[in-house]
């Protein structure tokens, strides 16, 4: 680790200024991802932003029946949040996936979403890693890739994001607030992230001193009936091997709307648009589940050591929604 | 049920580790390691990391002190520009903050001339080679009548390999020492299983009398094998002592672990069985394939637990190893039971199956009378009762063999059964048993305590021996300056220690009765040596045994697998402390389990190392994955192995609980798995439509 500066930021603006104009500077939130990788040599930031002070750690309602959720808001706090836990149980259940509770209670949502691979060459700095150092190499394919994206990776990277909360709430078409140079504005989640072409060390498209201040749910009926579940390799406290979240809206016995994202698959939390698609006015049947899954992994391009990836996304997407699906038939028997 | 006596400083943090020792002037080394997995150091370039303030030194191969005793090849530190393999400590910063060290050792450029290396181990690799012992000192191979004739003539057989990967030992703590010299002595604070076998080692690399060197161990957060032997951090905490004038400290991070503090060897195991229709095994046969360092031969010994389990009148053991550039392997819980028993117990639940017998009734039926290959009498062997006891125990009665037959909702369940042996051994230590004319006792032995409860049971064996309570004694452990003791390891330091302990106590006894019951105001001491009792020891064979029972619980849909229920049924001799006894065997059941769910180091060809090298990658059973876990034990009594009449119980708990869960795995999905871990992967089916 090297020496750094500790700067408080008093205010959005302020925050994004000092990143702006100091050399090697970041926005530090709970530092349980950051101060990590600064151990490891693969950050070595000349100052930290500390600004949970100034991000709100509090979940309001919106105008439109939505919740907005403070950047700053505690992941523990985020998924003990009665609100959550009946209108988006599906986030809920994705925060409590995720991590100990010692980590929920440091990690905020805005460093949640931004909290970078974990890919064992991406944070060994004696090895080549594109994502790390542009142009040097991506070890993984021929090496330990189990855990790495069967979609939406390139030729130069396979890294996976780790989150669990943001799969959730791409499922829930969340939007980011963002403080920036040129003041407020907002970022549908779906496209803050990018897929890594050739340039798999550019992440999201958020310019440099862009601040996450909130991210916002809009309302959604049906997101009360909604699941996430997390495949891993312990039963706690492990990163996924692929996760689902789906909510389910159905009348009739038929798919009205369906709401799809996999987690632990790709470099971005991966809404499923093309299984939602197959779905929609398809009855609620496995059979349909099934097809709709299959829609989704035929882009799927699997290294040797993870196309085992494939049969699991499928076989809990075809679960998850089944329950789902039997959950409101049950509820309206 | 005794508390543990060290309890209460544990928890309230009095408790001081090796790390936690801080002498004036401390300084802070941190190690360099090698980024190539083979090859040579062409250059070292320190100046940006001597420019930084701060720092005390750069020790590197050109200007390392010279070690009188390079005996220990992983000890020879910075002696040689050769790198054997990767992660290996080439080069060390000194530094007034663990901060400035840890910085300025990023700092040290050093140009290496790689060459190729060769990290994969094969059952056919044509560098393997027959050693002359395997570990400790074990024959390599065994044969007894004819194995390949009864084999093909065999009426029911099972040919299967088994394959286990390198696992690492993972104790809480990582390994960690604080160096001081006065003079020409040496005093050291370590994390270390055994203080007296550690300090005699570190003399040698210095060339130092062992009087010279003290090494202090009050408490040890875990080993299991990995602090067995003294490791380089050691060593560079005394040299980089030397070398500055100041004490030193130096703690291995955790993924330094993953290759300098020893592992257990990945393993190819082929099991050959053949048996008569009704089970018992007429032909007997286990072939391991195992890799060693290129700097020091370690043969782990999977093959040895199979020369006594069971009766076979033909019967054959062999060990094979390869050098490879990769980091030594070392002790881990079981060395070659562990693994071995994997194998060796798998191939029962086949054949049972192949049999249509039931596994516990397997075992029963192939119990021999003696040791199936050198005629020797147990001293005492109580598998057949830990079997019957723990089928009652469990509700094994009834159980229907078929395999995948089972569900309940999304998972399919299953039960499986293995045996679990260790050797039971002693080694010669020393002890010594002071009283004071005030009635006050003080008992002293170089045991170490790791987390075990070692306090706690030598204290009750001394009050007992006494015949004083617990509270007039006073218990040193835990330093060289006291009587050489046995290392806390190979199940061994109980057995040892105590056998020490009694011994001098029942001489300050009779000292105490030939006076009367006066002692004189300068006190009383005893002590003992049991050197040659233990030399006197009968040719037996003493062995410890027990039972494992698991039921799982597999996700249909992901393959997942949860163990709700664990059980160990040991006959381990006297149990001496129960708590402490129960916590070490549970304890061992659950490292058995997150064997054969979780542990894997990862080689990486491409670089030779481990590429999961932390505690998120390497994956150790978590809370979560232990349920209804449960150690019981049979009465028993070892009626050779010292007055305790105790066999040891650190290792025999995560002996076969791995072939357990596999074979409940089996039994729930109808796949057999033969090579741990058994992740979701190996059992993920698609699921229909």
């Amino acid at each position: 680790m090297r020496p750094f500066s500790y700067v408080v930021a008093p205010d959005p603006a302020s925050a994004v200024a000092m990143v702006r104009e100091r050399a090697g500077a970041v926005f530090l939130g709970g530092g349980t991802n950051l101060v990590d990788l600064m151990k490891l040599g693969v950050a070595a930031p000349g100052t930290l932003v500390d600004v949970t002070g100034l991000l709100s750690g509090r979940t309001e309602r919106t105008a439109g029946g939505g919740l907005l959720i403070g950047a700053g808001v505690r992941n523990s706090d985020l998924a003990a949040d009665p609100r959550v836990r009946a209108e988006f149980p599906v986030l809920a259940q994705a925060v409590l996936a995720g991590a100990s509770g010692q980590l929920r209670n440091m990690a905020t949502v805005g460093g949640n979403l931004l909290q970078r691979t974990r890919c064992l060459y991406f944070q060994d700095v004696t090895k080549p890693c594109n994502k790390r150092v542009p142009g040097s190499g991506c070890p993984a394919r021929a090496g330990e890739h189990r855990d790495l994206a069967i979609l939406g990776g390139s030729p130069h990277c396979a890294a996976t994001h780790p989150s669990d909360m943001a799969v959730a709430l791409a499922a829930l078409d969340a939007v980011v607030h963002v403080e920036g140079a040129a003041g407020p504005r907002v970022i549908p989640l779906g496209e803050m992230y990018r897929l890594p072409g050739g340039e798999p060390d550019r992440e999201t498209t958020l310019e440099r001193g862009d601040l996450i201040t909130a991210v916002e749910l809009p309302a959604l009926e049906h997101a009360a009936r909604s699941a996430y579940r997390k495949v891993r390799d312990r039963a706690s406290y492990a990163f996924g091997v692929a996760s689902v979240a789906a909510a389910l809206d159905v009348a009739g016995g038929i798919v009205r709307e369906a709401r799809i994202a996999l987690g632990a698959v790709a470099p971005l939390p991966w809404r499923a648009r093309r299984a939602e698609q197959v779905l929609t006015g398809r009855p609620a049947s496995a059979e349909w589940f099934g097809r709709a899954a299959d829609a989704e992994l035929a882009a799927a391009a699997p290294l040797p050591g993870n196309a085992f990836k494939v049969t699991l996304v499928r076989n809990i997407v075809v679960a998850v929604l089944g329950e789902l699906a039997g959950a409101r038939a049950g509820g309206t028997a | 049920m005794t508390a543990r006596v060290d309890g209460p400083d544990k928890v309230t943090g009095r408790a001081r580790y090796a790390f936690e020792h801080h002498p004036d002037g401390v300084a802070y080394a941190w190690a360099v390691t090698s980024v190539i997995a083979k090859g040579a150091i062409r250059s070292v370039d320190a100046a940006q990391a001597l420019a930084l303030p701060g720092v005390l030194a750069v020790i590197t191969p050109d200007n390392a002190p010279r070690l009188p005793g390079t005996g220990d090849p992983e000890l020879a530190l910075f002696q040689s520009r050769a790198v054997a393999y990767r992660g290996q400590f080439v080069a060390a910063v000194v530094a007034g903050t663990l901060e400035t060290a840890r910085d300025a050792a990023s700092r040290v450029v050093i140009s290496y001339e790689p060459e190729a290396h060769d990290v994969t181990l094969t059952a056919g690799h044509p560098g393997l080679y027959k050693p002359d012992f395997v570990n400790p000192r074990y024959q390599t191979d065994t044969a007894a009548g004819d194995f390949d004739g009864a084999f093909a003539a065999a009426a029911v057989r099972v040919d299967a390999t088994y394959r286990t990967p390198a696992e690492h030992n993972h104790p809480m703590e990582p390994h960690a020492a604080v160096a001081a010299w006065h003079d020409d002595t040496l005093t050291v604070y370590d994390s270390t299983q055994g203080p007296s076998r550690t300090a005699g080692q570190i003399a040698v690399v210095f060339g130092l009398e062992p009087g010279q060197v003290r090494v202090i161990a009050e408490h040890v957060g875990g080993g299991f094998g990995a602090k067995g032997m003294p490791r380089p951090n050691v060593i560079l905490a005394a040299m980089a002592a030397r070398v500055t004038g100041r004490p030193v400290k130096c703690a291995v991070t955790r993924p330094q672990m993953f290759a300098v503090t020893g592992h257990r060897a990945p393993s190819i195991q082929r099991v050959r069985l053949g048996a008569a229709p009704d089970g018992r095994l007429t032909a007997l046969c286990h072939d391991v394939v195992g890799q060693t360092s290129t700097l020091k031969e370690f043969t782990e010994q999977s093959a040895v637990a199979t020369r006594h389990m069971y009766a076979a009148p033909h019967r054959r053991t062999t060990h094979r190893v390869v050098r490879l550039d990769v980091p030594t392997p070392s002790w881990m819980r079981a060395p070659g039971e562990c693994p071995g028993m994997f194998a060796l117990e798998s191939a029962m639940d086949e054949l049972a199956e192949a049999c249509r017998i039931d596994p516990v009734e397997l075992r029963i039926r192939n119990e021999p009378a003696v040791h199936p290959e050198t005629g020797q009498p147990f001293s005492s062997r109580h598998l057949t009762a830990c079997l019957r006891e723990g089928a009652a125990r469990f509700g094994w009665a009834g159980r229907d063999p078929a395999p995948g037959a089972r569900r309940d909702g999304r998972w399919l369940t299953g039960t499986g059964v293995a045996a679990s042996t260790y050797p039971a051994r002693a080694m010669a230590s020393q002890a010594r048993v002071t009283v004071s004319q005030a009635g006050r006792y003080e008992v002293s032995i170089a045991a170490a305590d790791i987390g075990t409860g070692a306090r706690t049971a030598l204290l009750a064996v001394a009050a007992e021996a006494l015949g004083v309570p617990a509270a007039a004694i006073g218990l040193r452990i835990g330093d060289s300056a006291l009587p050489p003791a046995m290392i806390a390891g190979g199940s061994m330091g109980t057995a040892s220690w105590t056998w020490a302990v009694i011994k001098a106590c029942r001489a300050l006894r009779d000292q105490v009765r030939d006076r009367d019951g006066a002692v004189p105001p300068g006190g009383l001491t005893a002590d003992a040596d049991t050197a040659a009792d233990v030399s006197a020891l009968p040719a037996h064979a003493r062995y410890s045994f027990g039972a494992q029972f698991a039921e799982v619980r597999v996700d249909a849909d992901t393959g997942e697998v949860r163990v709700p229920r664990l059980l160990g049924v040991f006959a381990a001799g006297r149990i001496i402390s129960p708590a402490q006894a129960r916590s070490q065997l549970i304890g061992g059941m659950t490292m058995g389990l997150s064997m054969a769910l979780h542990e894997e180091s990862a080689m990486d060809p491409e670089f030779g190392d481990y590429p999961n090298h932390d505690l998120a990658g390497y994956h150790l059973a978590a809370h979560a994955d232990v349920q209804d876990i449960d150690a019981v034990w049979i009465d028993e009594e070892e009626p050779e192995l010292g007055p305790a009449g105790a066999k040891g119980i650190g290792e025999v708990g995560i002996v076969g609980t791995a072939a357990a869960i596999a074979g409940a795995v089996y039994h729930a999905t109808g796949i057999r798995v033969r090579d741990l871990p058994i992740r979701l992967d190996k059992l993920l089916t698609r699921s229909e439509p």
